[in-house]
């Protein structure tokens, strides 16, 4: 099935819902609104003709001009080798979507990558916490404008003065 | 049969208690398996046959207490630090360290990013600094030799401080 079938087929089950389509790249893509990604994404799942199975990634993006920050979701059909991308954007100030975990058990260790990264607010996830940096870090570091602290845990950040320099 | 003493100044040396403690410590280095990143494979190398830490009396030992160096091999996280604080201060003293590799030295190519610490000497104190990105074998064999000669140096019944006393370091 190719990506702009599935993009039509969604077009027709959730009107309003999804749009922006694009399909003359590596990865077609569209854009889903924060509120019907748990339906689409079950029906991709369930629609016996998509049987997207997996949820191959799922990332973010912080765009700081637009005031936004875009959740992206990799799904992947082992079925019929097809691929197609779903993109999420939310409101940079206070990023919340609801979780797919209920959807693919996967996206818990995803979702909490995201939110550790970027601080997106998964609602409804069982155990939203930091994954990789530690439970007492300040800030979301993949964030455009996120700020080093001065010291973590009483360790200096200070590079080296030549390092330092070359950064300026 | 010979008398006794004919025997003596074949078989019989003489040495000061001192270097004959350091010469014992300089010769079995035990090192604590350390290894964080890709400085780890070049660790294990120089464990292995060719290299041959162990002709040095070295041997690596996989827990902290039976320990007397600690070879820093890799990117040290902030994460990792609070740990090889707590490593380091459950080695039994006296205890050295190397650091292993551009990465434990300063952060290396990875300083730039927000997780990673910027230089192991920001937690323990460090002995030997050896350069690399990853070192030989060659080089980290070196730098142990480094740790040896610092060893011999010590001195242990004399307490003096110009002697360098070892329980004072």
């Amino acid at each position: 099935m190719e990506a702009k079938e599935v993009y039509l087929k969604l077009e027709t089950q959730f009107p309003g819902q999804v749009g922006d389509f694009k399909g003359d790249v590596p990865e077609p893509y569209c854009s889903v609104s924060p509120e019907g990604i748990v339906a689409v994404c079950r029906f991709l799942r369930d629609d016996s003709n998509c049987k997207f199975e997996v949820l191959s990634d799922l990332t973010a993006l912080d765009w700081p001009k637009e005031e936004k920050i875009q959740v992206v979701y990799h799904l992947y059909s082992y079925s019929n080798k097809a691929q197609i991308v779903l993109k999420v954007d939310l409101p940079r100030d206070h990023p919340t979507v609801p979780t797919l975990e209920g959807v693919w058990k996967v996206a818990n260790w995803f979702e909490r990558e995201v939110f550790d990264l970027f601080g997106v607010i998964f609602e409804g996830h069982s155990d939203l916490r930091r994954i990789m940096l530690p439970e007492d870090w300040v800030g979301y570091p993949l964030r455009k404008d996120y700020v080093e602290q001065e010291e973590y845990d009483g360790i200096s950040t200070q590079r080296a003065p030549l390092v330092e320099k070359l950064l300026r | 049969m010979k008398p006794l003493i004919n025997s003596l100044p074949e078989t019989v040396f003489t040495t000061k208690v001192d270097d004959l403690l350091n010469w014992g410590r300089a010769s079995s280095q035990w090192y604590m398996l350390f290894g964080l990143a890709c400085c780890a494979i070049e660790l294990m190398q120089t464990g292995g046959p060719r290299a041959d830490l162990d002709r040095f009396g070295a041997v690596p030992r996989a827990t902290p207490r039976q320990s007397d160096l600690m070879i820093v091999a890799g990117t040290l996280t902030y994460k990792m630090a609070k740990r090889t604080k707590l490593l380091y201060d459950q080695m039994p003293d006296p205890k050295y360290v190397i650091s292993m590799g551009s990465c434990s030295n300063c952060g290396g190519l990875f300083q730039l990013a927000y997780s990673v610490c910027k230089g192991v000497d920001k937690i323990i104190p460090v002995d030997v600094y050896v350069p690399g990105c990853p070192p030989r074998p060659e080089a980290l064999t070196e730098g142990l030799l480094r740790i040896q000669d610092k060893m011999m140096r010590e001195r242990w019944l004399v307490k003096s401080p110009r002697l360098g006393n070892g329980a004072e370091a």
